[in-house]
């Protein structure tokens, strides 16, 4: 099957852009390479194209109450211009994926999703929202960029002429650029100070250029994307989390506020296994797959994602390991070429993430 | 353009050796960098190791990967780069200078690696 392009697949590979699938979709790994894209987000500012996420509209009367029953997010906390970060769980409390969840009105939600779980998302929700609440899925029309790093504010203000100080982390509003309506998220996935932007499919290359007019903005791959989400501890759907794995075992137990009787609730806090993370010295990486053990070599669990983290100098990495062992502090990482040497520790791995800041 | 230079020899597997006075100079080239992308891990052999022809020396880790090093001679370790322990970035900024490898004192000859022409040839089919 051929890979699908995004609004701006065109524009990667003609900027020199290492281009390889994901999701089903053909992306940019890299341009001028994954290290110096890492640390230009952290220092600057970076721009992603994030167009093969899903998204999906939901709204009509009785939106509210059949969506908090849908999705673990609660919903009777979440106030017009904010979002929050959640799950779609399966009847046993396992994650089909993680989404964030934008609130509109009262009864007017949009859900975005990952690439890889959109079709599957759609139909499960369709089956949990009755007939007269509107699901629409407008990822096709809808272009997705991610600008990300301490500079994206001042850059963001300059492209737009509007100001976004007052725009609190996890709120958005709508705005427009050159009379086109966009979407200003104040979220993202690097642990940076950042804003995830909707904008129409067809403008998203002249507004993607605009961007990378302002001499601090770089285009940064999907290899990047994932160093700088590791480093900020941030999971990714299929890697560390899936549907065998609840969110309590994942470390956001605390997240299901929901009183709501919502799908899969009851298992959500099962925990036979805990996501943990560990800290590699060195520069030999652990892997996805790699097995983890314990100081006596019983076999504790295995690496759902690990890395170089090159903000930290040292290797990162996120693992399963039964419940039992999980309290423990040195592991030993299996991989194809030797044995390491890790250390439980605490997230974020990156600390001095500018995401939360106060404008 | 070439940017491999003439007075080396290449294996099929993408290492470079610079053979004079009955010594070695062994590093990845240009196109192994290129196709790995940040190196961020260079495992070495020790001084006095022996390396085989054809067989693996050590290996190099980049962001996204890990490779086998496959050394293109036989011969006795007489120097590693260590720079690269801390510095395994050399390997893709200056992968035929600062970047090298090891120097082998070689123990036999070298057979089965092709001049530069040959080598980019052999490139072209792995693009």
């Amino acid at each position: 099957m051929s890979k699908l392009h995004t609004p701006l697949t065109a524009w990667h590979t003609a900027h020199g852009a290492k281009m390889a699938p994901f999701a089903g979709w053909l992306m940019p790994i890299q341009y001028e390479g994954i290290l110096a894209e890492h640390l230009h987000t952290r220092a600057q500012a970076g721009l992603f194209d994030i167009c093969h996420m899903g998204e999906f509209r939901i709204e009509g009367p009785g939106a509210h109450t059949a969506l908090a029953r849908a999705i673990s997010h609660n919903l009777q906390t979440l106030a017009a211009g904010k979002c929050r970060y959640g799950f779609l769980l399966n009847e046993q409390g396992g994650v089909l994926d993680d989404c964030i969840v934008y609130r509109f009105d009262a009864d007017a939600f949009m859900l975005v999703v990952n690439a890889a779980c959109a079709v599957g998302d759609f139909a499960v929700l369709r089956s949990r929202l009755p007939q007269e609440v509107r699901l629409s899925d407008i990822s096709q029309a809808t272009g997705k960029v991610d600008l990300q790093g301490p500079k994206s504010l001042d850059v963001l203000e300059n492209v737009l002429g509007q100001n976004f100080h007052d725009l609190g982390y996890f709120g958005f509003r709508e705005a427009s650029w050159q009379g086109e309506e966009l979407l200003v998220s104040r979220t993202g996935y690097t642990g940076e100070l950042g804003y995830e932007l909707y904008i129409n499919a067809e403008k998203t290359e002249a507004f993607w250029e605009a961007l990378l007019s302002d001499a601090r903005v770089k285009p940064v791959g999907l290899g990047a994307r994932d160093t700088l989400r590791l480093e900020a501890g941030l999971p990714l759907y299929g890697n560390d989390l899936d549907a065998q794995h609840t969110p309590s075992e994942a470390g956001m137990g605390r997240m299901l506020t929901s009183t709501v009787d919502y799908v899969g609730r009851a298992g959500a806090t099962r925990m036979d296994e805990m996501l943990i993370p560990l800290r590699i010295e060195g520069r030999r990486a652990a892997r996805h797959g790699d097995v983890v053990a314990l100081a006596d070599g019983t076999v504790a669990g295995r690496v759902t994602s690990g890395s170089f983290a090159p903000s930290l100098g040292c290797v990162i990495a996120l693992a399963w390991v039964s419940a039992a062992h999980a309290q423990e502090i040195a592991f030993t990482v299996r991989t194809a070429r030797a044995e390491l040497q890790a250390q439980r520790c605490t997230l974020p791995f990156y600390t001095q993430g500018t995401a939360r800041k106060k404008l | 353009m070439s940017v491999n230079p003439a007075d080396l020899l290449y294996s099929k597997t993408h290492e470079w050796v610079r053979i004079e006075d009955g010594e070695g100079v062994v590093g990845i080239t240009a196109f192994a960098q290129e196709s790995l992308g940040d190196i961020t891990y260079v495992e070495l052999p020790s001084v006095g190791d022996t390396l085989e022809a054809e067989k693996e020396f050590g290996s190099v880790e980049s962001v996204k990967a890990a490779s086998d090093l496959i050394s293109p001679v036989s011969g006795e370790v007489v120097a590693v780069n260590e720079s690269l322990e801390n510095a395994p970035e050399v390997c893709n900024s200056d992968p035929y200078g600062q970047g090298w490898l090891v120097r082998v004192r070689l123990t036999g000859k070298a057979e089965n690696l092709m001049d530069a022409a040959a080598y980019e040839a052999h490139c072209a089919t792995e693009r």
